[in-house]
């Protein structure tokens, strides 16, 4: 037995949800296929015109990572706050917030990487520019860890409600609604050409208040869900 | 060693969990060693061994993996060997490797108490009835360790609703009315 | 005589005073509201640009800034619950989240009838619009989440941490109209400028806000009262108020 310093013990929880997420693939697929068929529904409604799609696009994608994001995140705690791992995490002599951090990177990497990285391939469906495209990913990269921060402290707070999905998008997407404006803004903006920096400089801080914020408020939400 | 007694629905749960500092109190203060529990739960959760009603292990990790990782998660790190070992000990020869899932109730009850094997370390064990849907050999076992904790100085709260008598060592009981 | 705050936190002795109080506010508010209206409907001079619509001002404006107060004394009496663990606080709060979703409710309906006339439109997705329009959503939230929670203690400190994590809201909504180009208009009324609008305009607008104010402590002080009795329906204090009726 050796005693495990912050690094470590960070490592094993992301390693734990990692293989728990690798052992029930279906739902990580659901989430991703989800994303892709929200995605591209829209040209299929909307019409092939260039330039409504072009408009539509940086929108539908960056609402449809919202959706695949606020399906995935019920399942952040659910399943440990029902078999009890979850109060075993409260009662760690090691900080509830680290554990909490962890938890949500694992499941950033399970839910919200995978958009990351077929957003571009989706957005040629929007005829968008390779610029815009690149545009895209960065605004995602900075956004979707938002997102999962944020829907942490929503999904601590309804654990174990009834209705607890329906009511978890009522809470989180009033705190999402910043990062989806200005993360779509962003993507609009270099299709027209214009500069991004500001709403990326801005994605950005909400990153870090998510980072700096989010955890602590989560491992607040999981006290309270456990009492 | 303190054995806490009564009906259903008396609040022994509660008041196991009131100790472990999940639970706030209407009034008063839980203290372990001085501090308040709910305050400053770190002295606590150092000394602290709690086995809850569930079993708190994933399905889908094999036994060696929930002892692991669960052990991680607390700061501790065990080889597989060690956790292998407390396995067997529990009755869990060859079942290491297999999905919780695949166990039988009891099997699992054994791989969550396998923890006891390895808690020497917690001054404060508390466990919420820990011999339930155990046959009588691993109920011995569970005694075993009981007794080995308080020979060590350590304590004990359980709730039980099978007598328990061990050799040697004093039990207190506290009986909750309805 | 040391004035005991502390005595307040009492139910029983909470439920006294707002009997009594509330009545008070809820008169002084309706003469208010008679001044105020008045004042902005009959008093108040023409606006130059704007016509006669412009006098939506006097409800609107007041009922955007309690929806902001509301929520951050809302805010407040959340973190004194969470602090101080005192069961009235998240009583408190919980009586003030229906009318401070009342006033967002109006202030975006008011909004929305005056741009039409001044912007030629119902609504437009400028920040300050889209911060208010989260804030009514913050308010349904909470009150979602404390319903949808069955154990009360439980519900209260959940809806409590819900509350303070959407306080950074208002600030968006007060500075939105400093940070960002938007179509709604600047403050006029600022604590350290002069006013830019004419001084009747100005004090009909105060009027019908101290109004506002005083209305929302009066119901606010009446839905405590209720809620405390839901609550404590065992407790020997209601039983003695259920004998005295009798």
């Amino acid at each position: 037995m050796t005693g495990l310093g912050l690094a470590p013990v960070f490592a094993a929880v992301v390693a734990r949800d990692l293989t728990l997420a690798l052992r029930r693939r279906s739902d990580v697929l659901t989430t991703f296929f989800f994303f892709v068929i929200v995605v591209s529904l829209f040209p299929l409604g909307v019409g092939a015109q260039s330039n409504v799609l072009r408009s539509i696009g940086p929108g539908v994608v960056w609402v449809a990572a919202l959706l695949a994001s606020m399906l995935a995140l019920v399942r952040l705690f659910a399943s440990d706050f029902d078999d009890g791992t979850l109060e075993q995490m409260v009662l760690s002599p090691q900080p509830l917030v680290l554990l909490v951090v962890a938890k949500v990177f694992a499941h950033w990497l399970v839910s919200g990487l995978p958009l990351v990285l077929v957003a571009p391939l989706l957005g040629l469906q929007f005829d968008l520019p390779a610029s815009a495209l690149g545009v895209m990913v960065m605004t995602l990269l900075l956004g979707t860890p938002c997102l999962s921060l944020i829907g942490a402290i929503g999904a601590a707070l309804t654990l174990g409600v009834r209705g607890a999905g329906g009511l978890l998008a009522l809470l989180v997407l009033p705190l999402y609604v910043p990062v989806l404006i200005f993360g779509a803004a962003a993507v609009s903006a270099s299709v027209s050409g214009m500069s991004t920096s500001a709403h990326l400089s801005v994605l950005g801080a909400c990153l870090l208040l998510a980072l700096v914020l989010g955890p602590w408020a989560s491992a607040a939400a999981v006290r309270i869900a456990i009492e | 060693m303190l054995w806490v007694l009564g009906p259903n629905g008396s609040g022994k749960t509660t008041l196991l969990r009131l100790l472990c500092g999940l639970l706030r109190p209407e009034s008063g203060i839980v203290r372990w060693k001085g501090e308040d529990v709910r305050g400053a739960p770190d002295g606590l959760h150092e000394d602290l061994l709690y086995l809850g009603h569930a079993p708190a292990v994933k399905d889908d990790l094999s036994s060696r993996e929930n002892l692991r990782f669960g052990l991680a998660q607390t700061g501790i790190g065990i080889t597989p060997g060690e956790a292998d070992a407390a396995l067997d000990e529990f009755g869990l020869a060859g079942l290491e490797a297999a999905p919780t899932r695949t166990l039988s109730q009891g099997q699992k009850r054994r791989a969550a108490l396998s923890r006891l094997a390895l808690g020497a370390a917690k001054a404060l064990w508390i466990l919420d009835e820990p011999f339930t849907a155990l046959d009588a050999q691993a109920v011995q076992l569970v005694q075993a360790h009981l007794a080995r904790q308080l020979t060590r100085g350590g304590c004990v709260v359980f709730t039980s609703h099978h007598e328990v008598e061990l050799a040697g060592h004093a039990v207190t009981r506290l009986q909750l009315a309805q | 005589m040391r004035f005991n705050v502390w005595k307040y936190a009492s139910p029983p002795t909470f439920y006294r005073l707002a009997g009594t109080l509330a009545p008070w506010f809820l008169g002084l508010a309706a003469l208010l509201a008679a001044a105020g209206l008045y004042m902005g409907f009959f008093i108040a001079p023409t606006d130059f640009q704007q016509g006669e619509s412009y006098r939506i001002i006097f409800i609107h404006v007041p009922s955007a800034w309690m929806s902001m107060f509301i929520y951050a004394v809302m805010a407040f009496w959340c973190a004194m619950g969470l602090v101080f663990n005192t069961r009235l606080s998240f009583m408190m709060a919980l009586a003030l989240a229906p009318t401070g979703a009342m006033f967002t409710f109006v202030a975006l309906w008011s909004g929305a009838l005056w741009g039409k006339p001044t912007w030629g439109t119902w609504w437009v997705w400028d920040a300050r619009l889209t911060s208010e329009l989260i804030l009514l959503f913050l308010y349904i939230g909470f009150l979602s989440l404390h319903a949808a929670i069955d154990d009360t203690r439980r519900a209260d400190r959940a809806a409590a941490l819900l509350a303070l994590v959407g306080v950074i809201n208002v600030p968006i909504i007060y500075f939105s109209v400093q940070w960002w180009s938007t179509l709604h208009q600047g403050a006029s009324v600022s604590l350290t400028r002069a006013p830019t609008m004419a001084a009747t305009m100005l004090l009909g607008m105060l009027i019908m806000s101290l109004s506002a104010w005083m209305y929302a402590i009066g119901v606010s002080f009446l839905r405590v009262r209720s809620i405390m009795l839901g609550r404590e329906s065992e407790a020997e204090w209601v039983r003695e108020l259920g004998a005295l009726t009798r």
